[in-house]
């Protein structure tokens, strides 16, 4: 196996809760991310899915090293960007970018498009002044936009059209791995399909790693290779998507996986839906053992008496010691 | 008699840059006990249909410029304020997206879940505030005795929902109006609510008119769809009809870009080009700059609703030829 772009080892991001008005003190830790394991290959597309609250977007922004690890590292090529200082961080920030869920806030209303794809090829020198216009126009192109509109304000584009903005602006410093949380989430299905398409041709022709984040099991198992499911801060199953999604394994898998409606009236009709009781816990009181036992119908005493490892099972890893027998 | 009965709802708004027809043109009957489902886009003028119904568009800039909706014998849309508010909340309710943005946050659940009662019902505060108990029992809802005082924020958004659903219905309404209720759910939570809402229309034989842009949430539960695009209804038929064999080209292009239906990694179906300006006139049918079946009348003539079959009605001209 080759070496991979993008590895996360025992990544950790907790924050502190902090409470009194004066003289604060720190009540307690939210474990937003809570160890987590991952290698992404090159060119390689992986889902990341959970529910809200599960650390997915945590994670995300700890990669970017847009939040403070609290421990583990991120290596980027063989780099580690968490223990590096900040002028290397911002060397190896043009290879690792990111695409936002929202393109109306993750725009600048008073920048052009222009100016808003310039701005990091001036800021990364990554061309001459002079070829500029020429890059911003290749960028536009290559994201399905007119050149002939850079000139334009963001509010003059539709949600879709934004995504493909803010696409070409993680683009223009060719970087080696695209983070997306959730980019299709806030666009209408039509829409949604475009960019869809956009971004697994993107990363076909320019042997990109995608970190593919969203909660709609569909489009991920549509776009990605692997899929990595969190609950709680924690991955409970990683495998090929398609396997995972069609056949998953983990207790919790196999309730979000039930929970997603088909559009199908007659299959949606006759079968049975696992629903889950009540909500996640909360990251701040973790419960014992494996995180999912409250809301497991499979949960026996053991599951209470310590955290389950991700352990292989087959064709994919899983987090759950009733996985073998279940 | 239908429980509810639209006919040729007519509501745009009139602003400085034209007068946009978010509505151009609606009718449609519902039954005591069913569940119409409305999916379209963002746009299409599924919300604001319902928000006409219930007299929430803001006048000015908004403005119903014809039609009727006859709610059991009662013109919604002509009918007094005074009459608007002894049906709002009492015999037609509605259940917003965002729970967060519609709950008050400044009022406790208990104060906010006996209001329609205190105005409706007159009955006294220990009466309702008992009601409200067994309504948030009835969504399922632990421990409601103590939760009934708290307030917003210290529910989660799937329990907010919850909440929403059991104010809506603490009057027992004839009909539920849900504008995408679960679209700012996780799937998990969305399957509870989409289980909620059936059980309780179940128990309470209300009508539901359900707002969507999500096919897969309307395949299990309306027994009715209909598909709207740019004001007007383009599509509509009985639930497994319309998933079996949707005609309208807009609803076969809809369903050819999700992708739960396509196969794994291959290309997806999109819709070319953005839906039309609707302050703009439209000559013909309004998808015909996107539908790859146009041909030239289609951009001329405007299309009618017409009935294939008792339970499946479209628009569209080359449809209703038979040539596709």
């Amino acid at each position: 196996m080759p070496d991979p772009i993008l590895e996360l080892n025992d990544i950790r991001t907790h924050f502190p809760v902090h409470e009194g008005f004066l003289f604060k003190r720190q009540t307690g830790t939210v474990r937003a991310v809570d160890g987590v394991t991952l290698k992404v290959q090159t060119g390689e597309v992986l889902g990341l899915v959970g529910e809200s609250g599960c650390g997915k977007s945590t994670l995300a922004r700890t990669i970017m090293q847009l939040l403070p690890v609290t421990s583990g590292s991120v290596i980027l090529e063989g780099k580690n960007l968490t223990a590096g200082t900040t002028a290397e961080i911002r060397a190896v920030r043009r290879d690792l970018q990111m695409v936002f869920q929202d393109p109306f806030a993750s725009l600048n209303p008073r920048l052009t498009v222009f100016a808003a794809l310039a701005e990091p090829l001036l800021v990364h020198r990554m061309c001459p002044r002079a070829e500029i216009t020429t890059r911003v126009a290749q960028l536009m192109t290559l994201v399905g936009l007119a050149p002939r509109d850079m000139r334009k304000y963001p509010h003059e584009f539709s949600g879709g059209q934004r995504q493909r903005i803010a696409i070409a602006r993680a683009l223009a410093l060719n970087p080696k791995v695209i983070i997306a949380d959730e980019p299709v989430s806030a666009l209408d299905v039509s829409i949604q399909a475009q960019i869809l398409n956009l971004l697994s041709q993107l990363t076909r022709q320019m042997h990109l790693s995608l970190v593919f984040i969203a909660h709609d099991l569909s489009v991920v198992k549509h776009i990605s290779d692997r899929v990595a499911v969190m609950y709680l801060g924690k991955i409970v199953e990683l495998g090929a998507a398609v396997e995972v999604i069609e056949r998953p394994r983990h207790p919790y898998t196999r309730a979000l996986v039930s929970a997603i409606p088909t559009p199908n009236p007659d299959i949606e009709r006759t079968r049975q839906r696992l629903v889950l009781a009540g909500d996640p816990p909360s990251p701040l009181n973790p419960p014992a053992g494996c995180a999912f036992h409250p809301r497991c119908p499979h949960a026996q005493e053991r599951c209470r008496a310590a955290v389950p490892p991700l352990t292989v099972l087959g064709d994919r890893e899983v987090a759950c010691i009733r996985a073998g027998e279940l | 008699m239908p429980l509810l009965s639209v006919q040729d709802l007519r509501t745009h708004f009139h602003t400085r840059h034209g007068v946009y027809r978010a509505v151009d043109g609606v009718s449609f009957e519902l039954e005591r006990g069913e569940t119409l489902g409305i999916v379209g886009e963002s746009g299409s003028g599924k919300s604001v249909t319902c928000y006409s119904l219930m007299g929430l568009v803001p006048q000015p800039p908004g403005r119903i410029e014809g039609g009727s909706a006859l709610f059991d014998g009662i013109d919604l849309l002509r009918c007094s304020p005074a009459e608007v508010r002894a049906i709002r909340g009492k015999r037609i309710a509605m259940i917003f997206q965002d729970p967060m943005t519609s709950l008050n946050p400044y009022l406790r659940i208990s104060e906010q879940l006996i209001e329609p009662l205190l105005i409706h019902e007159k009955t006294s505060r220990r009466d309702a505030v008992a009601r409200a108990l067994d309504a948030l029992n009835a969504v399922g809802i632990n421990d409601a005795s103590k939760r009934i005082h708290s307030y917003p924020h210290e529910f989660s958004g799937g329990m907010r929902q919850r909440v929403m659903i059991a104010m809506a219905l603490i009057t027992r309404p004839e009909l539920l109006i849900a504008d995408e209720p679960t679209t700012a759910l996780d799937v998990t939570v969305q399957a509870q609510i989409l289980e909620l809402i059936k059980e309780l229309q179940r128990e309470s034989g209300m009508a539901v008119i359900f707002i969507t842009h999500d096919l897969g949430v309307i395949s299990g539960l309306c027994d009715h769809v209909q598909v709207m695009y740019a004001g007007r209804i383009v599509e509509t038929a009985t639930t497994r009809s319309l998933f079996y064999e949707p005609r309208h080209p807009y609803t076969r292009a809809l369903q050819r870009s999700i992708p739960a239906l396509q196969p794994k990694g291959g290309e997806l179906y999109t819709i070319p080009g953005l839906p039309p300006d609707l302050s703009k006139p439209l000559s013909g049918c309004a998808f015909a700059p996107r539908c790859e079946l146009a041909a030239a009348r289609c951009r001329q003539e405007s299309p009618r609703l017409v009935p294939l079959h008792p339970d499946h009605t479209q628009a569209c001209l080359r449809v209703q030829a038979g040539e596709i």
